[in-house]
């Protein structure tokens, strides 16, 4: 909403300076987005009078101007202007002045050996019009000295503030110099509305189909008519915000639209066949708009129809067929009021955005329908002459208007700022709420031009937004209980912080990737589910949600590839959806090893080669992770194989039994590479940390007692030979299980193939440890123990001692 | 006498000449062995009479001693020199590069960080963390909190929609944390205070705005909590987080379907060459948007608003993130980046804390 100072000015009468009124209007609300005050940002620019222009020396397209600046004697300005001469008055600007068009500020320069001490200057180079062909060329009385944007009229800042959508009442200039009065800014004016002197009934009658579209309808004939361009004053208003003037009777409607925030629509009445209906477009009606373009109009779609057609579209653009132009000599005008749900509907789906339309889906005054289409008669027959006929209403106005029972207490309880109830009785009634009654409660009744009220909280809102918000002073909020603060995280939100300090401190960097992925990345990793597809996404890559982390952090890896950055380490800890349902969502936490990112070091090193990254980094990650979780391993099964897109061969899945898979890690399955068009070798984990088990309940901290035996444990290693398919872990398993009692570990330290081995066996080597608990072993005993682990792994994976 | 004069100065010639602990060895072996000089000596005291042993005991004792002092302190200063010659010889290239540790390579996304540097400085002030999920029904996203039919927030071209299901509900990307808002009122009793940190959704991609984005909201429901207690919260909350003394915020009364009265914060700053700092200059700077919760949204979670009342806030939380770190653009936060990252992440354990301070 733009206005000027001085248009303001006719609605208040107030010695506030320009600042102290942009100020308080961001205070109370209506925040200021801009100034635009020609006098300041034009103020170096004077008129000056060139006393002579002669040809530069050494230039065929300068002159050499001596300017009379009003300000002492001559200054020399080098000008290449065609239009520069002698005797001319012009705009000059010295040095130290900025030029917005050219984006530079002046200086003296010398200009091919000619010194230069200022500039004479165009309509574009102070961005006041796009005319660039020459120097602003002033008439012959023009003031020498005087400010260039006093005289041109250019010294009426323009304001423009952003209005909330619950602020219909100020896309009225009247109604935000209502604001700025009961702020205390001075006094509202302009209230009175004109008497207009009517002769006869208005020959055009209305009807309306569907009043809650359309609720009311006034119509009034101005017959003789003299339309042409608007008096200069409200020319220069409309252009002041933006407006580009057309005629007179176009114009008052434009300015009723500010000045009033009341939308009325003028229609060439000879051009109108008949009389005039409000009714629902039919299905492929069209009509040709006042901005030139055809818009097709549907049953959602009100229009104002005469006999031949559409002429109008209901509140938000007129008919180019009926519109007034410099023949029209008899004018019908309106004022209506239209539904705000219908009017938003309909300028968003023919996507016209009107001045109109901005103030009919806010919601007009409807108790100024007829007080408008007076205002705007008095406007027409002023400027253009004519005889008004009486007004005709279709419809009615609605008068329904909301009594709050509001208790004075309401507005400390809310604000904690206590204002007294005379204070704010007298800020509800200058913004135009009636107030009845007297003492503690009193009866509130809104304004008809304020449908925003609905209860208490909005007075209140009135109430300190115009007694000042920067009353209210911060009070400590108490805490809740008088007591140590307790923890608050929840478990997942614990293990959520865990799992990403856990992931960067193995050397992991972080993402943070789009929720929604491809259809196809999203099928690829068991998603794909059509309820979890978006109606309207953003773009074709992101139109489903992500069933899993994977694909955008293996994209992401390869981007960084792309970028020259192959060995890159990522994770990301975040949402996967499973179903549309809140229990579909879950966090999981994922990470992606590309090229030599290993966790032991990144890329060659003098000391070793440069290793590429292989499952087990994966899997080193995330058991790494749940270690830091605090997960016991021991009810953690590790599986052969994963998800379909992991490496069959080379992945492995992590279980708390069959039922509860939580995850898997391994290689990147080549067809994945293939379709994402990835270059490996990639490697991946993925880890739903929802499905992770509670920690078990304990009644105290205490950590279980600490038996520290007596004796030495002692180390015995095994070699077996297996079939290649056997897992490492059974043999481990097998081992452990021979004697649970005294083996306290079993560790895999060697795993040969080769010359000496059946090509379909390998060597598996383990070191068992033994702990005596209660004596020294002897040899037979330790005998015995080793016979027992050889014939349990034999028994249980068909291994044979190496020998 | 003499000859035993004679033999301690031979042996201890012999000792100061052994060139290595061999013929060291050689030397003790001549002297003190079995059949050494010395030790010939030595059992020549048994046979003597007690005046002549009185007399040639301490001589030949202390002969004894005197040369093995002198092997010992031979060997000490033979086995330091083979040390010495030993480490002269064993020499590494410090210079030469060791890894990088893991721990300096790793990185947290400064939404990670920035998430638990505001649950530190809220937790402090006895809010809890309320989490909730990012598709939701469109009565909590919208209708709950007060926004009307037709608003155009509803709109597709506003809103992330999913495709209508089996009822023909459309469920909806949320568009804000609030709808948490009303799942924690519908679930908990007051006195509520929480804090809302999430992703959130809305159909908007250019310089300044991605699809995706996360915010922060809090929210207090009791039976006193004002808008006073409110500009406490928010006037605490950015001394806290920006690690400033003072700050001076502007609020401006606003509007939000979801609180009434409304207001929208700025806070004051400096722009000096491109870096923003709080607690000075003259700048206004947008942060965020709050309110007292509208009596409809209290009525809608089953509060009576004559009885309950509280206020919430939000703000983004990848533009506080920017505006204390001086991360220039959004779009970077999602495209892991990781020069990005490397650069605007966090090491693994700068854990923010009240206790050590939120950035060390």
């Amino acid at each position: 909403m733009k206005f000027t100072l001085s248009w303001l000015k006719d609605h208040i009468d107030t010695s506030a300076s320009l600042d102290e009124i942009v100020e308080t209007l961001t205070r109370i609300g209506l925040e200021v987005e801009g100034v635009e005050d020609k006098t300041k940002t034009l103020a170096p620019y004077t008129v000056a009078y060139v006393i002579s222009a002669e040809q530069h020396p050494n230039a065929d397209r300068l002159r050499v101007c001596m300017v009379d600046t009003g300000n002492g004697s001559p200054i020399q300005v080098v000008c290449g202007a065609p239009n520069a001469r002698t005797g001319m008055k012009s705009v000059f600007a010295p040095p130290g002045t900025y030029i917005p068009g050219k984006n530079i500020t002046l200086g003296v320069g010398t200009i091919r050996g000619v010194e230069s001490a200022g500039m004479l200057c165009s309509g574009s180079e102070l961005e006041i019009s796009d005319d660039h062909d020459g120097i602003i060329d002033l008439p012959a009385d023009a003031p020498v000295g005087v400010p260039y944007a006093t005289y041109a009229g250019l010294d009426d800042p323009v304001i423009e503030i952003n209005l909330t959508p619950n602020r219909p009442d100020c896309t009225s200039i009247h109604g935000i110099a209502r604001d700025l009065a009961a702020a205390g800014l001075g006094t509202l004016k302009g209230d009175a509305v004109p008497a207009v002197a009517a002769k006869g009934a208005c020959p055009v009658s209305v009807t309306i189909e569907d009043q809650k579209l359309c609720p009311a309808f006034a119509l009034r004939l101005v017959r003789g008519v003299k339309n042409g361009p608007s008096p200069e004053w409200m020319q220069r208003r409309l252009l002041g915000i933006g407006l580009r003037p057309i005629n007179a009777l176009v114009d008052i409607t434009n300015y009723m639209t500010f000045d009033r925030g009341r939308p009325l629509h003028v229609f060439d009445a000879k051009k109108v066949k008949g009389n005039l209906t409000v009714r629902r477009a039919k299905e492929g009606e069209e009509v040709l708009a006042l901005d030139t373009r055809t818009y097709k109009l549907d049953p959602s779609i009100v229009v104002i129809a005469d006999e031949s057609g559409v002429e109008s579209i209901g509140g938000i653009m007129g008919g180019e067929h009926s519109g007034c132009d410099e023949n029209t000599t008899d004018v019908l005008i309106e004022s209506a009021l239209w539904d705000p749900l219908n009017i938003a509907q309909t300028g968003r789906k023919l996507g016209i955005i009107t001045d109109a339309r901005y103030r009919f889906e806010r919601g007009v005054d409807p108790a100024f329908t007829m007080p408008g289409l007076d205002m705007a008669t008095k406007l027409v027959i002023d400027l253009c002459g004519g005889e008004a006929s009486e007004a005709t209403l279709a419809g009615e106005i609605p008068q329904s208007r909301l009594v709050i029972d509001f208790p004075w207490s309401e507005v400390p309880r809310l604000s904690g700022l206590d204002v007294q109830p005379a204070e704010s009785e007298g800020i509800l009634k200058k913004l135009g709420f009636q107030v009845q009654g007297s003492g503690e409660r009193v009866s509130v009744t809104a304004p008809s031009w304020r449908p925003d009220i609905e209860g208490k909280a909005d007075l209140v809102e009135e109430v300190i937004r115009i007694a000042g918000v920067d009353r209210i002073l911060p009070k400590p909020m108490p805490r809740l209980e008088d007591a140590v603060a307790k923890p608050i995280l929840t478990l997942i939100q614990k293990r959520t912080r865990l799992a990403r300090r856990s992931l960067a401190v193995r050397g992991l960097v972080e993402a943070v990737t789009w929720s929604f992925i491809s259809k196809d990345e999203a099928e690829l990793f068991g998603g794909g589910d059509g309820r979890l597809a978006l109606a309207n996404p953003i773009a074709a890559e992101l139109s489903d949600m992500r069933p899993s982390l994977l694909p955008g952090l293996l994209k992401a890896a390869q981007r960084n590839a792309d970028r020259g950055l192959g060995d890159v380490a990522l994770f990301e800890v975040g949402q996967t959806f499973a179903s549309d349902q809140p229990e579909g969502q879950s966090i999981k936490a994922a990470a992606v090893r590309r090229g030599t990112a290993r966790p032991e070091g990144v890329g060659r090193h003098w000391a070793g080669g440069a290793k590429s990254v292989d499952a087990f980094d994966a899997k080193a990650d995330v058991l790494a992770m749940l270690a830091t979780l605090g997960i016991p391993a021991g009810g953690l099964q590790i599986v052969a194989g994963g998800p379909a897109w992991f490496h069959p061969g080379r992945s492995g899945t992590l279980q708390f039994g069959p039922k509860n898979v939580v995850g898997a890690f391994g290689e990147v399955h080549p067809k994945i590479l293939k379709a994402l068009d990835l270059k490996g070798p990639l490697v991946a984990f993925e880890l739903n940390l929802d499905a992770l088990p509670p920690p078990k309940a304990k009644p105290t901290k205490m950590k279980p007692k600490l038996n520290l035996p007596d004796f030495q444990p002692l180390t015995r290693d095994f070699a077996f030979v297996v079939g290649r398919n056997v897992a490492a872990g059974d043999i481990v398993k097998a081992a452990q299980g021979a004697e649970r009692q005294l083996i306290v570990g079993v560790d895999v330290f060697d795993i040969y193939e080769g010359t000496g081995i059946d090509p379909d066996k390998k060597s598996v080597a383990i070191a068992v440890t033994l702990q005596p608990t209660e004596k020294t072993l002897t040899d037979t005993e330790i005998e015995a123990v080793s016979a027992k682990i050889v014939g349990e792994v034999s028994k249980k994976t068909g291994a044979v001692l190496r020998g | 006498m003499t000859d035993l004069n004679q033999l301690e100065h031979d042996l201890l010639s012999q000792v100061e000449a052994a060139g290595d602990e061999a013929a060291l060895e050689t030397v003790r072996v001549s002297a003190l062995g079995k059949k050494g000089s010395v030790s010939d000596l030595l059992k020549t005291l048994g046979a003597m009479t007690p005046e002549e042993r009185k007399e040639r005991g301490p001589l030949i004792n202390g002969l004894r001693d005197k040369v093995q002092g002198a092997i010992m302190a031979k060997k000490e200063t033979l086995a330091e020199a083979a040390l010495d010659a030993r480490l002269s010889a064993e020499r590494i290239d410090v210079t030469l590069p060791v890894p990088e540790a893991p721990e300096s390579r790793g990185r947290l996304h400064p939404i990670s960080q920035v998430i638990e540097e505001l649950t530190a400085i809220f937790a402090d002030m006895g809010f809890s963390v309320a989490e909730g999920p990012d598709i939701e029904t469109d009565y909590l996203n919208f209708t709950a909190l007060n926004f009307p039919e037709g608003h155009p927030a509803r709109e597709m071209h506003d809103t992330f929609f999913l495709r209508p299901d089996e009822k023909g509900e459309r469920k909806v990307l949320r568009t804000h944390t609030s709808p948490v808002q009303i799942r924690t009122m519908t679930t908990k009793a007051p006195p509520i205070r929480v804090i809302i940190p999430g992703r959130t959704y809305r159909h908007d991609s250019d310089q300044t705005h991605t699809p995706m984005f996360h915010q922060v909201e809090g929210l207090v429901i009791d039976k006193q909590a004002n808008i006073a207690h409110m500009k406490w919260v928010l006037e605490e909350f950015c001394k806290a987080f920006f690690e400033v003394e003072q700050v001076k915020m502007r609020f401006r009364p606003s509007f939000f379907p979801f609180t009434e009265p409304s207001a929208e914060v700025d806070i004051q700053c400096s722009r000096k060459g491109g870096e923003i700092r709080f607690g000075e200059g003259t700048d206004w700077l947008e942060i965020l948007g709050c309110g007292m919760v509208h009596p409809n949204v209290l009525r809608n979670c089953g509060l009576d608003p004559d009885e309950y009342q509280g206020f919430a806030w939000g703000m983004g939380i990848d533009r506080i993130a920017m505006l204390k770190y001086g991360m220039p653009d959004l779009r970077p936060f999602f495209e892991a980046d990781v020069r990005w990252l490397n650069h605007y992440g966090f090491r693994p354990l700068d854990i923010p804390s009240l206790v050590s301070g939120l950035t060390s």
